[in-house]
């Protein structure tokens, strides 16, 4: 079995200008303070990080709409409704049922009731003061704290039960919105009167959501309160313990599973008899590998984020080795696993978490595919199909004289009204064409040969390792990552005004050989990424645009 | 029936020592002979749903062109006809853009169940008709609405109060059943009721929830309150399902407790999604039955339909695009094969409540079901004369058996005309060239 290894943070980056992303980047107004809902993500590492990884989450967590590519943007626009809020409420419960449960109680509450049998108000404030500061992101208040004890012993004194009194209070929090929202709050900046700031906890919370996607932990906030954030060098310190802490990688799979639309995984299924070897358990792994290829190239090798597109190393599991006909020694373990040189399998793009999940469930499809390209790893939005077109044009499968994708889709480039967007699509999916529908490689279509060769913003290749290379190299890759890694920080799609401080992570991302760490460190140090403007004015709602994936 | 239940008996009783009240009933005992209507004169509950298929039906072969009470169903609308009684078919209402662009499989379901064009994809302009109903008429039972899923995605989900407020689908029978029938379920012809004390500690916990979050509305925005006060009313709403349930329900006659489901596949497979869609059909016919929700909305497929055949390498949508008409047959055979599937779901989903007895006809005769589609003619995107049906009695008031061609009027209408027969006070409704103050008077009873 695998083990996870952190690379240790050297010198180097301990050396870098502590200030700003270190290259005088411009500074930036920011933009307004926003509240967002708990992702599914999120609440779920929350509650494991305080309360323990073994505690069930059953159910289903109510979708949170996607926008602007991003769920932790639509988090920002979208509320908590009856049927939301019942969720939140039923998991709540089973959450708190689970805490205080015999087998976990004495390890969760740190101390004993006189007696079981009745309320313990000192108990049930010692409890609620460290819980609650770590689910609300912030010390509680007297006030809050006598409330939530005051609500435990009445339910503990009706019930009988000291725990189940915590129990009803602990499940009181959880629907809070104190919890279930991360909220930007603000204060009057002391240096530019007339002008807003982030209070100390929101930015501490900015910061541990961005690194960990979870809650401050106990040293972050005590930081916080101490107003250490404000300063430049203390605020360096703790990003850098951060990006060395093993928390760092849960972080990193939820970027990358937000950018990567995963959501798409709960419902991809397969036909079980064109594509028999991909049912859910090896769906599932498909998930798993994607992220771990991820995490072991940018964070275990440390290396830069275009070899994403190239890099032949992967992981493999049993399952997954059915469906990529390879085989593994372990068929019960996660083994790292490189595709022979010549292989066409190169880069995240070719491994089934993308190929297969960006198709249908009987066949492949070079559209959905290179759309998936176009605005998930390039962050250019494909415009919608017109209204009246006709397809009567492409013919089925089965049609004697077109027998590959390629074949079908040539009307998409002869048909004016198709051709605009087509081409923005069609010859990068048909490039994975040697991938089937379940990402399973082939090398000919109805007996026919098929024809990889394409070409990606006038960079021409022959084959999916000529595309690599040219997703690789091409600019909008990186600047998308950068883009999407900074929404994702702030749960909000970044503003013109933020653009040049866009523009300079950008740079220092590409000087820095494009480091995923080096990326999350010039973001999280740089003063842009904690800067708000006062709240918008009611009526002036920003309107919002749902991604849609068809 | 019991006339000799006196309403004081029925009004009062303790629990633990504290005043429970009970519900003014429903109770069948308050019907008058006939069934028809309760002692007192006011009509027995009407029920509204609404009921969504993807990709129309092929030109010429879903209904027939004769207009006035000559509904006629076509082959791929067979399934209908033993319904016909009860339903009313509107063609020809049109979807004026006023200059907004389309967004293909969206704007024609939107402009359909909002009464306005979205500027784009993703955007809900408004709230859902069903919405609007359940504002009306939701308050009274256990749940607001119930929203339902056959396709296995909880966000193949048509309603909506705005672009942040979507109504997520169920998608498990299993799940639904435990939501609906589980242990928080109070059986309405049970002999014997005793309220959970569990429940009055929820009500605490939901009280001191409701009471201490009124400080964290200042932390926050005039854009974000908004939001925050639909977080309020989902408390509320949680507040009030609890306080019902610490009164005994009224009896329904016919409201029989289902077995539980099998837990088994979800998904879009056709015979998967056809299986769960007529499971939760019919455990949604009698959760309506037992007074569990007065409002409802299933999917049977969404716009971009994704149902297919096992062993087959294309869905339902692609061959709308890509299938060829049968130069023989002239028309898409593969895609009408699929709309015949449709069609008998939706024929499954109107039996589910023309089997359960009520008063003296049965479920669907007070209830009111806004069944449409994303488009007309698939293959095209065609958004003029997108298919609508009215379906069940609405308590009577409106005369069915029905086909009213629009004549390019905004599809609005239909919408306008089911809330008012379900009693909202609405006189306009839409937006634009969907503004509409004309309800389909040729089908009012």
């Amino acid at each position: 079995m695998r083990h996870f290894t952190t690379v240790a943070l050297t010198g180097v980056l301990l050396s870098v200008a502590l200030t700003g992303c270190g290259d005088n980047a411009p500074a930036s107004d920011g933009g307004p303070p926003v509240m967002r809902r708990l992702t599914e993500d999120q609440y779920r590492q929350i509650i494991a990080d305080v309360f323990g990884p073994d505690i069930v989450i059953g159910g289903r967590f109510d979708p949170i709409v996607r926008v602007d590519g991003l769920v932790s943007v639509g988090a920002g626009a979208t509320a908590i409704n009856s049927a939301a809020f019942e969720r939140y409420d039923t998991i709540g419960r089973s959450v708190a049922a689970q805490v205080v449960d015999p087998v976990r109680r004495d390890m969760l509450v740190p101390c004993r009731p006189a007696d079981p049998a009745k309320a313990d108000d000192a108990c049930a404030r010692q409890f609620f003061a460290g819980v609650g500061r770590l689910l609300f992101r912030r010390t509680l208040t007297e006030t809050e704290l006598a409330g939530y004890a005051a609500l435990a012993d009445d339910a503990a004194n009706r019930l009988g039960n000291f725990y189940v009194g915590i129990s009803a209070a602990l499940s009181a929090m959880l629907v809070r919105p104190e919890f279930l929202f991360i909220t930007d709050t603000t204060e009057p900046d002391p240096d530019r009167p007339g002008e807003v700031r982030l209070t100390a906890k929101a930015k501490a919370t900015r910061l541990s959501f961005l690194l960990w996607n979870t809650t401050p932990d106990d040293a972050l906030l005590t930081a916080a309160e101490q107003g250490q954030l404000d300063n430049a060098k203390d605020l360096a310190r703790h990003v850098d313990r951060m990006l060395a802490s093993p928390r760092l990688e849960a972080g990193v799979r939820a970027l990358f599973a937000d950018m990567l639309a995963f959501e798409s995984f709960e419902t991809l299924q397969k036909d079980p008899v064109i594509y028999p070897a991909l049912g859910l358990v090896a769906i599932e792994h498909s998930r798993e590998q994607l992220l771990r290829t991820i995490t072991d190239h940018l964070l275990v090798r440390g290396e830069g984020y275009p070899g994403l597109f190239t890099t032949r190393k992967t992981v493999m599991s049993g399952p997954l080795g059915l469906v990529y006909r390879v085989p593994v020694a372990d068929p019960d373990a996660w083994i790292d696993f490189e595709f022979p040189a010549g292989d066409q399998r190169v880069g995240i793009q070719a491994l089934i978490g993308f190929s297969a999940l960006h198709s249908h469930p009987g066949r492949s499809s070079a559209t959905l595919r290179g759309k998936a390209v176009r605005e998930i790893l390039m962050c250019q939005k494909v415009p919608d199909p017109p209204a009246n077109v006709d397809f009567t044009l492409v013919s089925d499968s089965t049609n004697p004289i077109h027998k590959t994708a390629r074949q079908r889709l040539d009307a998409h480039n002869t048909e004016p009204s198709c051709v605009g967007c087509h081409k923005l699509m069609d010859p990068i999916g048909l490039s994975l064409e040697t991938l089937d529908g379940a990402g399973q490689l082939r090398t000919t279509e109805n007996g026919v040969p098929i024809d990889v060769s394409g070409e990606l913003d006038g960079v021409a290749y022959s084959d999916a390792i000529g595309l690599g290379a040219a997703i690789a190299q091409n600019a909008a890759v990186p600047a998308c990552l950068v883009s999407r890694a900074v929404a994702y920080g702030l749960g909000r799609t970044p503003s013109t005004e933020e653009r040049a401080w866009l523009a300079a992570v950008e740079q220092r991302f590409a000087k820095d050989g494009y480091g995923l760490k080096s990326l999350l460190r010039a973001i999280a140090v740089s003063p842009s990424f904690y800067a708000v403007t006062p709240p918008a004015d009611a009526g002036t709602v920003a309107s919002v645009v749902e991604d849609k994936h068809s | 029936m019991n006339k000799a239940l006196s309403r004081r008996r029925a009004l009062k009783g303790l629990v633990n020592g504290a005043a429970v009240t009970v519900a003014l009933p429903f109770l069948d005992c308050f019907l008058n002979d006939h069934g028809t209507a309760l002692a007192s004169g006011a009509p027995l509950p009407l029920r509204f749903g609404t009921w969504f298929w993807g990709l129309g039906f092929n030109p010429g072969r879903g209904v027939a062109p004769e207009t006035g009470p000559n509904l006629r169903f076509l082959e791929e609308c067979q399934a209908l006809v033993p319904y016909r009684d009860y339903i009313n078919y509107f063609s020809a209402f049109n979807t004026p853009l006023d200059g907004k662009p389309t967004t293909v499989h969206y704007t024609g379901w939107v402009g359909c169940r909002t009464g306005s064009v979205p500027s784009a994809g993703g955007e809900i302009p408004a709230p859902t008709l069903d919405v609007l109903v359940a504002d009306q008429i939701g308050g009274t039972s256990r749940f607001r609405s119930l929203d339902l899923s056959a396709t296995g995605n909880p966000r193949d989900s048509y309603t909506a109060r705005n672009t942040g407020s979507r109504n997520n689908a169920e998608v498990s029978p299993l799940a639904f059943y435990s939501r609906v029938f589980g242990p928080e379920f109070a059986d309405p012809n049970a002999a014997d009721f005793k309220p959970d004390p569990q429940v009055m500690v929820r009500q605490s916990v939901l009280s001191a929830v409701n009471e201490q979050s009124r400080d964290f509305v200042k932390l926050v925005g005039a854009n974000d309150r908004q939001r925050l006060d639909e977080y309020f009313t989902s408390i509320r709403e949680l507040e009030r399902r609890l306080e019902l349930q610490m009164q005994k329900p009224a009896p329904v006659e016919f409201c029989m407790v289902p077995p539980a489901p099998a837990d088994g596949p979800i998904g879009d497979e056709l015979e998967t999604a056809l299986a769960n869609h007529k499971t939760m059909s019919d455990l949604l016919a009698m959760a309506v039955a037992c007074n569990q929700t007065r409002v409802f909305n299933m999917l049977y497929s969404q716009a971009l339909s994704h149902i297919h055949r096992t062993g087959e390498a294309f869905i339902h949508h692609t061959l709308t695009h890509e299938e060829p008409l049968d130069p023989a047959l002239g028309y898409q055979a593969e895609v009408a094969w699929y709309n015949l599937r449709s069609f008998e779901a939706m024929a499954a989903f109107i039996a589910a409540f023309a089997n359960i007895r009520e008063g003296a006809g049965t479920l669907l005769d007070n209830t009111l079901i806004f069944a449409n589609s994303d488009t007309n003619y698939a293959k095209l995107h065609a958004l003029d004369g997108i298919p609508v049906m009215l379906i069940g009695k609405a308590g009577g008031k409106l005369k069915t058996g029905y086909h009213i061609a629009g004549n390019g009027d905004p599809i609005s209408r239909i919408g306008l005309t089911a809330m008012q027969l379900m009693g909202l006070q609405v006189d306009t409704w839409g937006t634009q060239s969907m503004q509409t103050n004309k309800p389909i008077t040729e089908i009012l009873a």
